[in-house]
């Protein structure tokens, strides 16, 4: 009974002391209470009149005023989203008595499909009774006079105007874009987390992919509020102050959406995507994913029709490929492999091989595409014919943590940073990969063999087309490398003042400009007499480029016919270029997906666009007055 | 067998303290129509409030049966758990609307802050009595860190509630300790001057809370909303209030969180002023039992301990019923054996168990 004992050598002095500030305490509490008290006095008996006023009588309702969503343009200033106001037929369920009969003479004014009544049900299960909901959108000027001549059949039902976004431009750059849609719990977290909440009451579209999801709170606005007052029945009978909303800020992209139309025509039904760049800034002249879908479909609720469509195709166009598509870049990897080999010291310019047609590593042979083989090869015939053999051999000769090394500073294997949430990260090969992708140590182990056709661009290798676009545009750059992103500038919707996306370099390589030149010399050779040559034809303008084959389907040692092959298990066909050769204007990747030959079907497509970025050259069969709507 | 009954009777409540239970009982009897009336346009909320009750009333008296002797050996353990699951909250909480309050077990998930409202007075309490013959101001210090360290936790989460509730807690035991008037009044002094700083360090959220608290017509669509529904509310109500289930407020959706942390605002509409001077008193009554057992406990542990749980009540219902009418800025904090939740309710249950023990093992360690 050590504690008793000790509570009994508490001092009489202590224990007063510890009585005096527990009466202490309860003349606090007892004061603090009767403040409670005189507060609930106050508000119930002095102030009861004005609370009761308020409560009953007359409810002073707070409406939000939902702001203009901002509006997006193309480098040209073409629209390529923007709203419209449109009115709807709105019910506020709390004051309809039977919304089963309400809705069913409203079906006999006006035309009400099953569509719309799943929505408005959707809506209603949300618990939104108190709000007025939408059982019809877009009524037409006819449809709104049909309903006014029958309104006093229908209290609680009221025709609203409301803003709608629009797409003008359909499918085209439907992946950069994005789309908007209704507001889920997701999203809502989202706000909250964001301290956005207040702002977004009366919102109930939020972006969900593309710009529109990246930029939501730049185009958003702010949104402003109406004091109304209420009668009984819910209707707002005059109104006592009115904040007007704030538009959201509008965005200029360094999109170009002609050629970007160019682009997408340009892969007709094929799958692929491309990605070009302006070098100098980082600035996104087309993304392209093919197929694409219309956004539009998504504004007013998709229909399950056209979701099943869009989500059960095989060809899988709700996939941005630009950004989350990996591919292996074949031979478009070379002229990167061959900077490397420059910049490490491990190869000069004029160092040859001699190339039999295979490469033997450990008994094993690595085949090259020219049976026989290139003869004399040194790294301009290399890049030129696309050897094999040279990169086997310079692979080896390297190692697979240099080639990581001098590949990761390229940006490979990591998100560029795009504007554009959910990029996908690809694959660099390195033995840190391989640690950390496989669980079984005899597969975390890195094998020299698997080294060798890194080279190539084959094995682990996978990249992202806009990786691809990138290290090809910071080649043409001379090692200045920017993060790509599609935003030139935000304009404020108040001030009209232009925030720039300011074209920072995320780093400069320190690259020997002798190398450089001699890499962008070769894909110059590329174009002008190796496998470029009949893409590029009489341009007009030099350029640079590498054509690239990237395996879907191992053969194991039989050769490729692409005939023989099914289509799915084709190869990919890639190519990047970059032109002027002197003064880059453009850098691209392109990448076909079941393409074959990447001089086949890759090339051409780059040809078109840089044709009609540099020269304004329209392809054949697309007219000089194009389905390009302005505004 | 009629004395074993009776024996049987007498031992299930011979640690009961009946004041203590009927006030809660009344408390609970105001709260239950309460919820119902909050909820039952959605989904009634009763069936579940009626479980936590009987949770909490099963805790109550579990605590009540150990003796404080006991009582002060779970105040290390708990406090030490209480603090690595609030660092593991830190690193690996789960985030919900912009605070991170919640650790993931799999198959679900507890708020680690709620244990320290027990786990912190019981540790100071049983620090105190271990020091009782030497009590130097050290000893106050090392107490200030022993509160600091799940205090900071919890603000930085941030849960401004709880984190009020856990330093007040822990502030009463080290006040009731005998901590010098001197250096309080030094503390008042420098939280003073310290304002200004602590103002610039606050979240943005909470910053924007105290501003609306001062004119809520600057915010309508955001936190002044739920001030200036709440206090239409209280003040519709009037003297006798609108009746159970006519409250307008209520019904038509104006008030949020209505059956949590807003129920009083339900209440005070629906009953009135003659509800809300019931519900006071019936405060004042909890509040005065728990200060007369502080008063008459018989070791340092006991109390400290229970002068601490009651004043933790009264800051409960203070600053609750202050935020609901607008007097205090919205934090976090339910209304004792009102508000809906089981967590809070067992939380609130242990409390008077623990009351209820100092008070009912009294006579035991006398000699």
């Amino acid at each position: 009974m050590l504690a008793s004992q000790s509570s009994l050598h508490a001092s009489d002095r202590e224990l007063s002391r510890f009585h005096f500030r527990v009466v202490l305490a309860a003349v606090a509490v007892l004061a603090a209470l009767s403040l409670l008290g005189a507060r609930f006095y106050y508000l119930q008996v002095l102030q009861h009149d004005y609370y009761s006023t308020r409560a009953e009588d007359n409810r002073i309702s707070v409406v939000p005023i939902v702001p203009n969503r901002g509006v997006i343009v193309d480098r040209a200033g073409i629209v390529l989203a923007r709203n419209y106001s449109a009115f709807t037929l709105e019910i506020t369920p709390s004051n309809v008595e039977d919304l089963e009969a309400t809705i069913d003479g409203l079906s006999k004014v006006l035309d009400i499909e099953s569509k719309d009544k799943r929505r408005f049900r959707k809506l209603l299960e949300e618990g939104k009774s108190f709000e007025s909901l939408p059982i019809r959108t877009r009524l037409t000027e006819e449809e709104v006079a049909r309903f006014a001549a029958n309104r006093y059949l229908f209290p609680g039902v009221e025709v609203k105007a409301r803003l709608f976004r629009q797409y003008p431009q359909g499918s085209v750059a439907s992946h950069a874009i994005g789309y908007i849609n209704r507001i889920n719990k997701r999203d809502l977290e989202k706000i909250a987390e964001s301290e956005q909440a207040a702002n977004y009451k009366g919102t109930d579209h939020i972006g969900k992919t593309g710009l529109e999801h990246h930029y939501e709170f730049a185009l958003h606005g702010e949104t402003g509020y109406e004091q109304v007052e209420i009668d009984a029945g819910g209707r707002a009978i005059r109104s006592l102050s009115r904040t007007p909303p704030v538009q959201g800020n509008h965005l200029t992209l360094t999109l170009d959406i002609k050629l970007q139309e160019i682009a997408e025509k340009a892969f007709g039904d094929r799958r692929g995507a491309l990605v070009a760049i302006e070098p100098s800034t980082g600035g996104i002249l087309a993304l392209v994913s093919s197929p694409t879908f219309d956004p539009n479909l998504f504004i007013d609720g998709i229909r399950t029709e056209d979701w099943d469509v869009l989500n059960k195709s095989r060809d899988r166009p709700m996939l941005n490929r630009a950004l989350n598509g990996t591919y292996p870049p074949g031979s478009t990897y070379k002229p990167f492999m061959a900077l490397a080999a420059l910049e490490t010291g491990r190869r000069t310019a004029g160092q040859t091989i001699s190339d039999p047609g295979y490469f033997n590593f450990g008994g094993h042979h690595f085949r090259d595409d020219k049976v026989g083989g290139h003869g004399t090869v040194d790294m301009y015939k290399s890049i030129v014919q696309s050897c094999d053999t040279y990169y086997y051999q310079l692979a080896t000769d390297m190692g697979i943590d240099a080639i990581a090394g001098f590949m990761g500073q390229l940006g490979f294997g990591q998100r560029t940073g795009v504007d554009i949430d959910g990029e996908s990260e690809g694959v660099l090969p390195s033995p840190e990969w391989k640690k950390r992708r496989f669980r079984r140590p005899e597969q975390q182990k890195w094998y020299a063999g698997e080294t060798v056709s890194i080279g190539i661009g084959q094995g682990y290798n996978s990249y992202t087309p806009i990786q691809l676009a990138q290290a090809t545009a910071t080649v043409a750059n001379k090692g200045v490398m920017y993060r790509p992103h599609l935003v030139k500038y935000i304009t404020d919707s108040r001030s009209g003042e232009k925030t720039m996306i300011e074209p920072e370099p995320l780093r400069r390589l320190p690259w020997k400009p002798k190398h450089v030149e001699t890499i962008k010399n070769a894909m110059v050779g590329v174009n002008t007499h190796g496998t470029g040559a009949r893409a590029f034809a009489g341009a007009g303008y030099t350029s640079g480029g590498k054509t690239g084959t990237a395996q879907v389907y191992s053969l194991k040692g039989s050769t490729y016919k692409e005939s023989a092959v099914k289509k799915e298990l084709r190869d990919h066909a890639l190519f990047i270029a970059f032109a002027p050769a002197e003064e880059p204007k453009i850098a691209l990747a392109v990448i076909v997906e079941n393409g074959g030959f990447g001089a086949q079907s890759a090339a051409p497509i780059a040809r078109m666009v840089i044709d009609y970025y540099l020269l304004g050259k329209l392809p054949k069969g697309v007219a000089e007055e194009d389905d390009v709507k302005e505004d | 067998m009629q004395e074993f009954l009776a024996r049987l009777w007498r031992g299930l409540v011979a640690h009961v303290d009946t004041p203590l239970l009927l006030i809660t009982l009344m408390l609970m009897a105001a709260g239950l129509p309460t919820v119902y009336s909050a909820t039952y346009d959605a989904n009634s909320h009763l069936l579940p409030q009626m479980l936590n009750m009987a949770i909490g009333l099963c805790a109550m008296w579990a605590v009540a049966q150990l003796p404080p002797q006991k009582l002060m050996r779970f105040g290390v353990p708990l406090y030490l758990v209480g603090v690595v699951l609030l660092i593991l909250v830190f690193f690996f909480g789960i985030k919900v609307n912009g605070a991170r309050r919640w650790l993931s077990l799999g198959f679900t998930r507890i708020q680690p802050a709620e244990l320290l409202k027990i786990a912190v007075p019981l540790m100071l309490a049983w620090y105190f009595h271990k020091h009782e013959a030497v009590l130097k101001f050290r000893h106050y210090i090392v107490a200030s860190l022993l509160l600091l360290v799940p205090f900071a936790l919890i603000a930085k989460q941030p849960d401004l509630g709880t984190a009020i509730l856990v330093g007040a807690a822990g502030f009463y035991v080290i006040f009731f300790a005998g901590l010098s008037w001197r250096v309080i009044v030094g503390l008042v002094a420098v939280a003073g001057a310290a304002a200004p700083f602590v103002w610039t360090m606050l979240h943005d959220y909470q910053r924007k809370r105290i501003l609306t608290l001062i004119d809520p017509t600057t915010d309508p669509l955001g936190s002044g909303y739920h001030i200036i529904q709440s206090t239409i509310a209280i003040g519709s109500g009037g003297k006798l209030g609108k009746g159970w289930l006519e409250g307008t407020q209520t019904h038509l959706e104006f008030i949020p969180e209505r059956h949590t942390d807003f129920i009083l605002a339900v209440f005070s509409e629906e009953r009135g002023l003659l509800g809300n001077s019931i519900l006071l008193l019936l405060y004042l009554l909890l509040i005065g039992r728990g200060l007369l057992i502080a008063g008459k406990a018989s070791t340092l542990f006991g109390r400290v301990l229970a002068g601490s749980v009651t004043l933790s009540f009264f800051t409960y219902v203070f600053v609750n019923m202050g935020m609901v009418s607008g007097i205090l800025p919205v934090v976090g904090v339910p209304l004792p054996f009102m508000s809906y939740g089981g967590t809070a309710l067992v939380t609130l249950s242990v409390g008077i168990g623990m009351l209820m023990s100092i008070n009912t093992h009294r006579m035991l360690v006398r000699p």
